[in-house]
Formats: structure tokens, C-alpha cells, sequence
């Protein structure tokens, strides 16, 4: 065994340096020159360089004017410091009444007959950027009416926020949440100020 | 279920299968010490690296000089991580100002990453320094998965010598298939995912103001050079607590194929390597036709499994189906079918979907695709010697059936060779098996078992099944405390060196025997008849094994679950 240790300690030690230190500064260092947008995070500045999110990141948003992401188990919320999901099994009481209980105020802010499951789940990351195709719809008329403009003007923002799969089978299509509401807030600007 | 998601499941699978041949003819270059396109470049860093190890290059080990080289490698390993990891509060590259882990986190996860487990009982964006993830576990992510690799090479050049003596050299094995194959393939790979929006700075984190005026801490870091290593090596573990599911490990369906592809490829790689070193290709070809039907299966019944109705969402009258709790909106059900079933099938543990919030199928089929022994593929290394062990078992049953003594690729298989294979099998059985009765019932360990009831049993089941077969995925409601911590550590050190061991003492009975040539009562081991009883084998050793457990868990939610939603 003593004559494996020094191989074994100067392995560690060269594959420390190399593969510990060595690949990933490089890594930083070039990566931050091709793709300084997507190295530091994806970043979404306002008009005065303010960071307001990350393109990739769901934020919350409850204002009865924006699209609604879907529900976060992320710390209290959105909260990037502490990704992840309910880790609640499909037949767990907390589960259902926490699925009843959204379900119920849905109905009442949106209106809707029929909810898509991504609404009222909350998603592994607690920070899914995106809803459902079928969830954006359910929100455009709410959005619309907050707005005070046509429900289709609505939707046809929310289109334009659509990606769809690629190839037309890889992935699901999902809508921004982010991306759509700072559309919206473009085209359709709000009398009242931002908070 | 539609057809986009089947053709979704097939593509990726495919395309790991198709892209693990060329790889594998190039890994095989690399196990036999051949020249390759990278020499000019690393030829002397491992001319540098043979001169400080005090290594004449290319001399052989036995068995057991290559398996002491490997326990060595591993001890100093976990001793250096240990170090990292209790005085990371001390060391630099801790923007984020993080404390030491306690010891007996830092044991469980020290031995977590040596063992190319990945079980995570930390959350990795508010416990481990950006020193931690790139000297400690990115090491760890190479070397864990080098050493599997150099087993698998091993087993190669056991079948492939006609009386020989070695099994080559463990520290040739461990540079070269560190930096021939894993560093050059994670610097494309990391490059990739960085182009489609995985992180790499050093950065701790960036304040935003939400658009609605709430404050949002963006937790950042050296995130791309990880998360390449981390699939392409069968670690698994994520740099953050929601791992593949968090959208900056995995921000969209290219990044999520590109990391299912990864973490597969490198398994079929392997069993190509060991047809081209071992001369058998057809038998090779065996060994991958039933890795790649096994684990398509599997993502198909997964993928069922999450587009049958739940009760939560049936209870609530909205649309039931797909079972989107701990899903992600831009991978959806098929998605994360395939890759739960890549997942588990490989040894990896990655996930970007949470199988605790999986119907009860799809959580017990990712379940048992470890208690498979993980070979259909397999993580990189550990799926060809998994298979190799499972493919022994198949040609003594087959031997017994007709009375002669079992050959494979060769080799005569006696009673030595049955033995270990037999021991290896049993350790992990044991240590699955025994752990989780221990957990059910000590007050001790239940205390942070987060569901009750058959899902409890399920996360306590399932954590100990991770453990034991080094794949690091969870039911990830399950807390930690000391208890799990320590016992959870000694799972994964025997479902690693409890299986290792007696597959390299294997390796070193079958290099010293004469290859045989085939004869009229061989059993042919390349045909449809092989592939059937190996499958055979696997899932009655697996059922017999397992079927008792799961019938207590999965199974019977299962029923629970029908009741609910079919009345």
C-alpha cells in the first residue's frame, strides 16, 4: 500500500491543479469573452442599466396587468438562493389542498372554466421562466381587462413570447413570463407608476 | 403521451447509442495507449506526470497492485476533499463568505463525490464555496469517473489476454482517460451549454429588482465547466439544489438533449471500446443492444406513468395530465421521462425533474432502474463491468441448464468467478436492503423522513438504493442528520469498493487463463437468444431481490392512487 501513496497524493495534487483550477478559470476566461451575455447569468437590464432579473429566472409577479408564473417552492418564492420543488408525492394531502386552495383563487382573478396543470404545480426549480401555451391563455383575458385593451392584442404579445419545440419535438412549447410582461409593459404602457 | 414525445425519447437514446461508437473506437485508442490527435499537446504533460508519480510508463499491474493503486487514489482523495470542505471558510474563492460543513456532512459528502455518487445532503448554492465546486468536486467529478472507467478498462484486457499477467497499469489508465477523453469532451461540451445560458463567472450572486419592486439574489458561479463534467461523467451532482431542473443548469430542450446525450454516452462508448480491445464486437454489440432496449423501456413506462391522471390535480377539476408537480414547463413529460430513465439507468443521479413528486410508476421505475445494478447503460466504466458481472450470471445459468461448464468471450467461468460475481451482486442487495429495514424502523432516522406512509417508505428506499448504487439521485424530501449522514457515506463506500473489488479480482482470475476457441457447445453470446436470457437474468435477479420492498412502497401507492382516481 505505502508504495501506491505517493502516486495517489501527487494524483490528486496535479489533478487539483489541472481539472480543479486550471480548466475551469480557463473556462471562465473564455466563455466570459464568447458569451459574456449568457456567463454572467442572462441578465435583463431596464432603461437605466437597472438590474431588474434574469431572462432565465422566474420572478414573482401578482399584479392582475402581468402574466402569472407558475407557483414556487423556492424558498418563500422565486428565491434563486434556494432552488428546488415541494418534493410532495402525488397523493399527499398538503399537495392537494395546496392544489385546491390555487385552484380556487384562479378561478375567481381569471375567470377560467378549465386550469392547465402547470398553473397550479410548482416546478422542480421553484425558478421555471416559462408557462404553458394553454396557462398564458387562460391569463389574457384578466390581463387584458387590467390593461384596458383588447384581449387579442394581449394574446398576440403572448404569441410572439411563444418558443415553440425544436424540430417541433424536442422540449414543450413555453411561453417567458418575464419576456412577455416586459412586452407588455411596452406596448401597453401603465398609468401608474412602477412600484 | 404523444407521438412528439415518443420521437423525443427514441432521438435521444439514439443519438447517445450513435454518437458512443465513434467515441468508443477513440476510447479504445486511449485504454491501449495508442496514438491520438491530442499527443502533441499532452504528451508531455503525461510524460511530466509519469516522471513526478515514479512511473515507468506501461508497466503492468496484477489484480491487486491495480486495485491497491485505486484504494489509494480514492483514501487520498476523500482525505483532500474532507480538508476542502471543513476549512472552506478559510480558503479562497468564497465570495459568498460560506462556513466549513460540519464533519459529518463533509464525511457524507466527501465520500459522496469520491465514489462518483453524488448524493447530496447540502444545497449547493448556500453550503459549498465556489473553492468547494471547482477544486473539490469538479476534481472529483473527473477523477471518480476516470477510476470507473479504468475498471472497465481492466475487464477489457482480462478478456482480451491469453494467458496474461496484468491488467495494465491504474495510474496510466487514470491520466489518460482523464485528459484524453473526459477534459477535452467537457471543454466542448461546457462550451455548449454556455452558449445556450449556463453561468460561468465567479461571481457569488447579483441583486436584481423585480419588475413588481421585490429584491431577487441571483445566485451565480463557475457553473458551464461544471455541469459538463458532472453528465459526461455520471456524477450527478448539481451546483445547485434543483441540479438539472434549475434553468441555469439547464436552461432549454437543446442544453437538456445535450445533457442526456452526455451522460449516457460515454457507457455505450465503453462496451464499443471493450468489442474493439477485446476483438469480440458482435458480443459487444450484444452487451448495448440490451442496454439500449432496457433503458428505452424504462423511459417509456416513466413516460406513461407521469401522463396518467393524480389526485391532486384531479381533486382540484383542473387539467390532470401531464403530472406536472416538480416538472419543468420547457422539458414537459417525455423530457423528463427519458431523462429520469438515463438517469437512474446510468448511475448518474442528475435530475431535471423531482421523482419524489412522480406518480408512484414512474418514481418506482427510476427506483428499480438502480436496483438493476445500473448497466442499462450504466454510469461510464461501471455499466460495462455491471453488465459483464450480470452477462457471468447469465452463462452459468445457461450452463447449468445444460450441464457444462460456462464459457464467456473465451474465458472459462468456474466457481471463483461466480463467487465474486455472486459476492458483488449481494453486497449491494445487502446494503440496500438492510439500510432501508434499519431506517424504517429507527425513530432516529425517521425524524426527517418527510412523507408518511408507503411514499415514506419509498424515500427511504430510494435513498439508500441511490446510495448503494453511487447514483445520487433522490426522493428529495428526505432531511439529513447524522444518522443519514454516516450511514448513507457507508452505502456508497460499499456500493462502490464492495463492488469493484470482487469485479477486479474477476479481472485478475480471468487475464492469467487461456483463451479458448469457440466450439460446437459454446453458447453463442451475440444473438437474440443471449440478449433475451441476459435480459432475463437481470430482471429476475432484480425482481427477486427487489420486488418485496417495492411492493411495500411504489407498488401499493400505485393502488392507492388508482382507488382515488378511478372512483
Amino acid at each position: 500500500m505505502v508504495q501506491h501513496l505517493r502516486p495517489a497524493i501527487v494524483s490528486v495534487v496535479l489533478f487539483t491543479l489541472f481539472l480543479g483550477l486550471a480548466y475551469p478559470l480557463a473556462m471562465t476566461g473564455l466563455i466570459g469573452a464568447v458569451f459574456p451575455v449568457q456567463a454572467g447569468g442572462s441578465l435583463v437590464k431596464d432603461g437605466s442599466g437597472q438590474v431588474i432579473g434574469s431572462s432565465l429566472l422566474a420572478q414573482g409577479f401578482a399584479r392582475p396587468q402581468y402574466l402569472h408564473p407558475r407557483p414556487s417552492a423556492a424558498g418563500s418564492g422565486y428565491d434563486p438562493l434556494n432552488s428546488g420543488g415541494s418534493n410532495l408525492g402525488p397523493l399527499d394531502k398538503k399537495l392537494i389542498d395546496r392544489v385546491k386552495g390555487d385552484a380556487a383563487s384562479i378561478a375567481k382573478s381569471d375567470g377560467a372554466a378549465s386550469i392547465p396543470a402547470d398553473a397550479v404545480t410548482t416546478s422542480a426549480s421553484g425558478l421555471d421562466p416559462d408557462v404553458s401555451p394553454e396557462n398564458a391563455r387562460m391569463q389574457t383575458a384578466r390581463i387584458a381587462a387590467a390593461r384596458g385593451v383588447a384581449a387579442q392584442a394581449v394574446q398576440a404579445v403572448i404569441d410572439s413570447g411563444t418558443q415553440n419545440p425544436l424540430l417541433g419535438f424536442i422540449g414543450d412549447p413555453a411561453v417567458n413570463v418575464l419576456a412577455v410582461n416586459r412586452a407588455l409593459d411596452a406596448r401597453f404602457p401603465m398609468a401608474q407608476p412602477r412600484a | 403521451m404523444n407521438i412528439e414525445g415518443w420521437a423525443e425519447i427514441v432521438l435521444t437514446i439514439g443519438l447517445a447509442v450513435g454518437l458512443g461508437w465513434p467515441l468508443g473506437i477513440y476510447m479504445a485508442r486511449v485504454w491501449q495507449g495508442e496514438r491520438t490527435w491530442l499527443d502533441p499537446v499532452l504528451g508531455p504533460v503525461e510524460r511530466a506526470y509519469n516522471a513526478l508519480v515514479g512511473l515507468k510508463p506501461d508497466k503492468g499491474q496484477g489484480w491487486l497492485a491495480y486495485t491497491l493503486s485505486l484504494l489509494a487514489f480514492s483514501a487520498a482523495s476523500f482525505l483532500f476533499l474532507y480538508a476542502i470542505l471543513r476549512l472552506q471558510g478559510h480558503l479562497p474563492l468564497n465570495p459568498q463568505g460560506f462556513a466549513g460543513m460540519a464533519p459529518d456532512l463533509a464525511f457524507n459528502t466527501a465520500i459522496s463525490f469520491v465514489t462518483n455518487t453524488n448524493w447530496q445532503f447540502y444545497s449547493g448554492e448556500s453550503a459549498a464555496s465556489h473553492f468547494s465546486q471547482m477544486a473539490g468536486f469538479t476534481v472529483q467529478n473527473f477523477a471518480s469517473a476516470a477510476a470507473a472507467i479504468a475498471v472497465a478498462a481492466a475487464m477489457a484486457r482480462a478478456f482480451a489476454a491469453n494467458r496474461g499477467e496484468t491488467l495494465g497499469n491504474f495510474w496510466t489508465d487514470l491520466f489518460r482517460i482523464s485528459f484524453y477523453i473526459l477534459l477535452p469532451l467537457s471543454v466542448a461540451i461546457g462550451l455548449c451549454l454556455a452558449a445556450l445560458g449556463v453561468p460561468q463567472v465567479l461571481l457569488a450572486h447579483v441583486d436584481a429588482h423585480t419588475i413588481e419592486g421585490a429584491k431577487q439574489s441571483i445566485a451565480l458561479g463557475p457553473v458551464a465547466s461544471q455541469e459538463a463534467i458532472k453528465m459526461l461523467g455520471t456524477n450527478g451532482g448539481g451546483f445547485f439544489n434543483a441540479n438539472s431542473a434549475h434553468p441555469f443548469e439547464n436552461p432549454n430542450p437543446l442544453s437538456n438533449l445535450i445533457e442526456m446525450v452526455s451522460m449516457n454516452v460515454l457507457a455505450f462508448a465503453c462496451v464499443v471500446a471493450f468489442g474493439r480491445v477485446t476483438g469480440l464486437r458482435r458480443e459487444a454489440r450484444a452487451l448495448v443492444v440490451v442496454m439500449t432496449l432496457m433503458v428505452t423501456a424504462a423511459a417509456g413506462a416513466i413516460y406513461w406513468a407521469e401522463t396518467q391522471p393524480t389526485p391532486a390535480l384531479m381533486a382540484a377539476h383542473v387539467h390532470a395530465i401531464p403530472n406536472m408537480e416538480g416538472k419543468e414547463v420547457r422539458f414537459g413529460a417525455a423530457a423528463t421521462a427519458v431523462f429520469a430513465a438515463m438517469t437512474t439507468g446510468a448511475s448518474c443521479g442528475a435530475i431535471n425533474g423531482w421523482h419524489e413528486s412522480f406518480t408512484p410508476v414512474g418514481g418506482g421505475v427510476a427506483m428499480f432502474m438502480i436496483q438493476l445494478a445500473e448497466m442499462l447503460p450504466g454510469g461510464v466504466g461501471s455499466g460495462l463491468y455491471g453488465m459483464i458481472v450480470m452477462a457471468l450470471v447469465a452463462v452459468f445459468v445457461a450452463g447449468l441448464m445444460v450441464g457444462r461448464t460456462p464459457e464467456y468471450l473465451g474465458k472459462k467461468i468456474e466457481a471463483r468467478e461466480m463467487k465474486l460475481a455472486m459476492l458483488a451482486v449481494l453486497i449491494l442487495t445487502a446494503s440496500i436492503l438492510l439500510f432501508a429495514a434499519a431506517a424504517a424502523v429507527l425513530p432516529v432516522a425517521l425524524k426527517t423522513v418527510s412523507a408518511s406512509g408507503p411514499h415514506g417508505l419509498s424515500e427511504i428506499l430510494y435513498a439508500y438504493t441511490s446510495a448503494t448504487g453511487n447514483n445520487g439521485s433522490a426522493f428529495g424530501g428526505l432531511g439529513s442528520n447524522s444518522y443519514w449522514n454516516v450511514t448513507m457515506a457507508i452505502a456508497m463506500w460499499l456500493g462502490r469498493f464492495g463492488y469493484v473489488v470482487p469485479v477486479l479480482a474477476i479481472a485478475g482470475g480471468l487475464v492469467v487463463k487461456p483463451k479458448l476457441e469457440p466450439t460446437a457447445g459454446t453458447l453463442p453470446t451475440h444473438g437474440t437468444l443471449f440478449v433475451s436470457l441476459l435480459i432475463g437474468v437481470i430482471l429476475i435477479l432484480g425482481g427477486l431481490q427487489y420486488f418485496p420492498a417495492q411492493a411495500l412502497g411504489p407498488i401499493v401507492e400505485h393502488f392507492q392512487m388508482l382507488a382515488v382516481t378511478k372512483s
